[in-house]
């Protein structure tokens, strides 16, 4: 017998114990972040003229963009690839997507100096600089997601659409515009989707080549020309680790029963992903002969260690073990410990690596710095609940027999 | 019904890589310029001649209309105690080391942007808003800045300062090889300014030929190494010294140009959009034959 899944608006109340928490937590960022536009970055962050770039670039964009990975590697899973079965996972992976992506470039335009020449390289343009690809990628990249996301507007919509008071004669012809993207929609989006994987893959590998500048300012144990090669495929290798993560959080937090028969299977894939990331970053351990940095002990060694021991050598031995797939609590600590891996091994590229030649002692994030990171992934996920709240996101069954949907694909 | 998607599915997918293709050219030829004239310009600087009187830092700050003690503050050499780098308030310093040979005659440096040939930061500026100029400067433009900071990341001398106390239109400040003083016929102030002549201003070709010289009539006064003529691909400017230069805090560098590496797997990701239009047409192909299969499984069934 043949479940059929159907994304459908969730039926919960908005504010719960642990929204007021994040709702705290938001305003204290926003209210440091005001500090920043007020008196300059220098009053607000630890950065200075040996430390340039700190948590705001290592974590809110860096890591930011690695741990939207699920929504390119679930679309080339779903769409590209075309497993059918996957597909309820794909519009929760691209919401968050959605919301990483927004919030990276949030993120970018509150650490550069002059956030609103933040359009300056739209049109003047560097072909050498690593940085300029990755802007200019993550731009298009999140326009796709946002065009990836508009059938689950349209769906919304149609036929529903319902303006207030004077509006209403708009009624009519908002129906029939948003019928018309709908279906000009449904013939175009495979160039969308393709679109985005590929952009993905361009900008996530990028993101490596941004260090490899640094040269000898960055320490050895991280410092490689295959950067770029490590960034992509620990991102690939993050991606469905963060929908799984991400899957169960929600599945918790809403009360509905965890799709382990999706999220299991998708596990299983992690083990070999991790496994090839890890292939590579050894590799590049031992042909560079940098692991002579880990006999002695340091910040960076066990740091190094801990990335590559808890990040990815001992969650890809759980991945493996059937148990392990078949249990939310053990698949969740796998996953997590991916998650927490990729996000490590950012802060270590661009925060612990970074050992710039004249600095007189290390850069520590400010209470600042901090506060803004923490208060943008609260308001992450507050967005993330009032969208699943009110558009069809999450799958539910649906006893009515529906087809899964309605085009073979879709965002 | 099948077949019409199937055929805008080719049709769109095709008028993507010609789009695609016909960015190429534009592509390749932007960014900014990075000129190596024969003729540009470099400062040769002596530091067995220098004194320490710091001259150098008041005729900088003076000419870049930064904030300045009078001259004669400068004849106080306590700031000589503690290693300074430059930053936004002052764009070269003096620093102090021990003299083992002499310990009454400290040995002193000056140090800024080294103007280097094959610069990180013009490589590394996402809006190309650092640029080598045609006399050998290195010069940073206000109206394309974002304040992204990346130069600073980019930079192998950690010399580009930026104005973390400004809300609005901080700046990226560093040595601008006084383009301005030049342009109207004067040397640059620090040059003009010392009064022993351990700066020498000219040709970098022949400051190399003169470097050289001085070391070989004097080779107990100096080491017999000429730092920034092969450092990261070569730099305007460059230092004589009677020590190993890394005893004067001068970072160890090898010889290739600084951007080298990452523009190598930069433009090696790129190719003129081959590998990633590639990869756009083989992502189609995967998804052309699994949304096919998948028909013909659910025609059979």
């Amino acid at each position: 017998m043949i479940h059929y899944h159907r994304p459908q608006p969730l039926d919960r109340t908005f504010l719960t114990r642990g929204v007021v928490v994040l709702l705290l937590l938001a305003a204290n960022g926003l209210l440091w972040l005001a500090g920043r536009f007020v008196f300059g970055i220098g009053a607000v962050t630890n950065l200075n003229n040996q430390y340039p770039w700190g948590i705001w670039i290592g974590i809110d964009v860096a890591a930011g963009v690695a741990l939207a990975a699920g929504g390119f590697t679930t679309a080339a899973l779903g769409h590209v690839m075309h497993r059918e079965q996957y597909h309820a996972v794909v519009r929760p992976a691209l919401l968050t997507a959605l919301l990483g992506y927004t919030m990276v470039a949030v993120g970018v335009s509150i650490d550069i100096g002059r956030y609103y020449y933040i359009w300056h390289p739209l049109i003047m343009w560097n072909g050498s600089s690593a940085l300029f690809e990755v802007g200019m990628c993550v731009m298009i990249y999140m326009t796709v997601l946002y065009i990836e996301f508009l059938p689950v507007v349209t769906e919304r919509f149609i036929g529903r659409v319902n303006l207030p008071g004077p509006l209403s004669p708009l009624n009519g012809p908002v129906d029939r515009l948003l019928r018309f993207l709908d279906r000009t929609l449904s013939r175009t989006m495979f160039v969308f989707i393709i679109m985005g994987v590929v952009l993905s893959t361009l900008h996530q590998s990028s993101l490596g080549t941004l260090m490899v500048i640094a040269g000898a300012k960055m320490h050895p144990l991280w410092q490689t020309p295959i950067l770029p090669l490590l960034f992509l495929l620990s991102a690939i290798a993050v991606g469905f680790p963060m929908v799984i993560f991400e899957s169960l959080i929600a599945a918790r937090s809403f009360g509905l029963k965890p799709e382990m028969h999706i999220l299991g299977r998708l596990g299983r894939m992690v083990a070999t992903l991790l496994g090839i990331y890890l292939a590579f970053k050894l590799g590049d351990l031992f042909i560079r002969e940098t692991f002579v940095y880990l006999t002695r002990v340091s910040v960076e060694s066990v740091m190094y260690v801990v990335e590559v021991l808890f990040g990815i050598v001992v969650p890809m031995r759980m991945f493996l073990a059937p148990k392990v797939q078949k249990s939310p609590l053990l698949l969740f600590i796998a996953a997590t410990l991916v998650v927490g891996g990729v996000l490590l091994n950012r802060i270590n590229n661009f925060i612990i690596a970074y050992t710039p030649p004249y600095a007189t002692h290390p850069y520590f994030p400010s209470i600042g710095e901090i506060s803004v990171t923490v208060g943008f992934i609260a308001i992450l996920v507050l967005l993330y609940r009032v969208i699943v709240l009110n558009f069809p996101v999450i799958s539910l069954p649906d006893r009515r027999m529906m087809p899964a949907s309605k085009y073979s694909v879709r965002g | 019904m099948k077949s019409t998607s199937r055929r805008s599915f080719l049709k769109a997918g095709t008028a993507i890589t010609a789009v695609a293709a016909g960015l190429t050219p534009a592509t390749a030829h932007a960014g900014p310029t990075n000129v190596l004239s024969p003729n540009r310009l470099g400062v040769l600087v002596d530091t067995t001649v220098c004194i320490g009187c710091r001259n150098c830092e008041w005729a900088c700050k003076r000419a870049h209309e930064l904030e300045t003690a009078p001259l004669e503050a400068y004849e106080d050499r306590t700031p000589l105690r503690e290693m300074r780098r430059p930053d936004e308030t002052a764009l070269t310093v003096v620093n102090q080391f021990a003299n083992p040979k002499a310990p009454d005659q400290p040995t002193t440096v000056k140090v800024q942007c080294m103007h280097c040939d094959h610069p990180a930061c013009v490589s590394a500026c996402i809006v190309g808003a650092i640029s080598k100029q045609d006399d050998g400067a290195v010069l940073w433009d206000t109206d394309k800045c974002i304040g992204c900071r990346y130069c600073m990341v980019a930079c192998p001398f950690q010399i580009p300062a930026f104005e973390y106390r400004k809300a609005i239109q901080p700046r990226i400040m560093k040595c601008d090889f006084c383009t301005d003083r030049r342009a109207a016929g004067m040397l640059p102030a620090c040059v003009e300014s010392c009064p022993v002549e351990a700066l020498t201003f000219g040709p970098r070709e022949e400051l190399v030929r003169v470097a050289h010289d001085k070391v070989r009539r004097a080779p107990d006064r100096y080491v017999e190494h000429v730092y920034g003529e092969r450092e990261v691909g070569g730099t305007s400017w460059m230092y004589l010294a009677d020590r190993k230069f890394e005893q004067l805090a001068f970072p160890t560098l090898g010889e290739s140009p600084a951007p080298g590496v990452s523009e190598s797997i930069q433009h090696g990701i790129f190719a003129y959009f081959v590998p990633p239009v590639s990869l756009y047409a083989l992502l189609g192909a995967v998804m052309w034959t699994a949304r096919q299969r998948h028909d013909d499984e659910e025609d059979q069934s």
